[in-house]
């Protein structure tokens, strides 16, 4: 963090409009203003309480005074908070909503485009399979980001569910990779994995840990530009497995790498070339490998190439 | 010739739905509110049920129970299609007897054909 970056965080009014709320709402401005009046109460009741200190009812009616004025302050806060806690479950709860009313009519439209591709009604022309295809395609788009959209909503809810068994991490990643098979040589990628173990047994939820290493896998073939080699190890460190993608794309330029993570960040040459995505992706499995007690990471160069790790506890 | 019935609120996807079984053979019946569904179950007893969770007049948790709780019906499985897919939901409609649970866009209709086949044991 620089300087620069230090200061603003001390900028009150810049960080309360982020909030959307009025200063008097807002939390930082409120704590600033009751830090203020501690502190000038404080001098205040030294300098009354030693000119009336043979007098107690005096001293107790102004302890008594900044009691209630500091009470009154600290409810003020309570409730500051409790807007915004209501407001981000708002839009937690409007994102759930719409992606729901989203889903029946983009599975209309699915379903449809798939039975005319499929001859059923009379057979597709050439000319028009091209559009079919279009179709599909930005249906497949709209349903990964309604999905991405609804897993970002259940893991700020809690309501992500989490099974953990004993499963095998090198069969899953091999069953992982497979069902990239066609996107890998589509984009003429070489792609090799490693354990350095089989079975490498860990205890975990493998529902939650598809979605990670799905989006390690697809981030690493879409930022490929060039001759693309991707490489996938898998290895024990003490007591957690230790799992990485290692691919030779676009990287991440250092400006950017800061705010990888966060929702809905995308890095302006990743913009460049790949237009699609939400920019929750690296947010979801951030999320999903902290709830499963892990750690995740990443190193990267522009132009160079990027590894994606995540280390689990393997018991 | 099996018997399905599609318990579903929105038209074009049940026309899809009969579209899809119809070309595979199968003999298929469309309900749009849960009442009806209902009706046209314990009327025909067909082999297989494809139930929507959110229907008007009976919710779909409303008819899979009443499906359950009567003798004629008890044994016809029954596949929740829907687009809900919280565990409180999926819970509560495998405790009350549906023999799957399938989240409809994260299924194509080549898949969900293939589930069908499945729980009808072809």
């Amino acid at each position: 963090m620089n300087i620069k970056e230090i200061l603003a965080e001390f900028n009150i009014v810049a960080q309360c409009k982020k909030y959307g709320v009025s200063l008097w709402q807002c939390p930082q401005f409120l704590f600033l203003i009751m830090g203020a009046i501690i502190i000038v109460s404080a001098i205040s009741a030294y300098a009354i309480g030693t000119r009336y200190i043979e007098n107690p009812i005096m001293v107790s009616l102004l302890v008594l005074l900044l009691t209630a004025i500091l009470f009154i302050l600290s409810f003020i806060i309570t409730q500051s908070f409790e807007k915004l806690a209501e407001a981000s479950r708002m839009k937690t709860e409007f994102i759930n909503i719409v992606s729901h009313q989203l889903r029946a009519p983009l599975t209309n439209l699915k379903w449809s485009a798939e039975i005319l591709t499929s001859g059923k009604l009379g057979n597709v022309q050439e000319k028009h399979e091209e559009y079919f295809g279009i179709l599909k395609e930005n249906s497949k788009r709209m349903e990964d980001l309604i999905n991405d959209l609804l897993t970002v909503s259940r893991l700020e809810q809690g309501q992500l569910p989490f099974k953990k068994k004993e499963i095998s991490l090198d069969s899953l990643t091999e069953e992982m990779i497979s069902g990239f098979d066609s996107f890998v040589k589509a984009s003429n990628i070489k792609l090799t994995f490693k354990s350095e173990k089989k079975p490498f047994l860990i205890y975990t939820d493998p529902h939650q840990l598809k979605i990670v290493i799905e989006n390690f896998l697809d981030n690493a073939i879409r930022y490929i530009h060039k001759k693309g080699e991707i490489n996938v190890y898998l290895s024990a460190r003490g007591k957690d497995a230790y799992f990485e993608v290692k691919d030779n794309g676009v990287g991440i330029p250092k400006k950017d790498q800061r705010y990888i993570f966060q929702k809905f960040f995308r890095s302006k040459n990743a913009l460049r070339h790949q237009t699609h995505g939400s920019g929750l992706g690296l947010f979801i499995t951030k999320s999903i490998i902290k709830r499963l007690g892990g750690k995740i990471g990443f190193n990267s160069e522009e132009n160079q190439g990027t590894t994606f790790w995540f280390t689990l506890p393997i018991a | 010739m099996k018997k399905i019935l599609f318990i579903e609120d929105e038209p074009v996807l049940q026309k899809n739905l009969e579209n899809i079984f119809q070309a595979e053979g199968y003999k298929t019946m469309g309900a749009l509110d849960g009442e009806i569904g209902l009706k046209l179950a314990q009327a025909e007893k067909p082999d297989l049920i494809l139930l929507d969770l959110v229907l008007p007049k009976l919710s779909g948790f409303d008819v899979l129970k009443k499906l359950k709780d009567n003798e004629t019906t008890k044994d016809i499985p029954v596949i929740i299609l829907t687009n809900l897919e919280t565990m409180e939901d999926i819970n509560k409609a495998i405790e009350l007897g549906a023999t799957t649970y399938l989240v409809k866009l994260n299924y194509n209709l080549k898949e969900l054909l293939e589930k069908v086949k499945q729980t009808l044991k072809e």
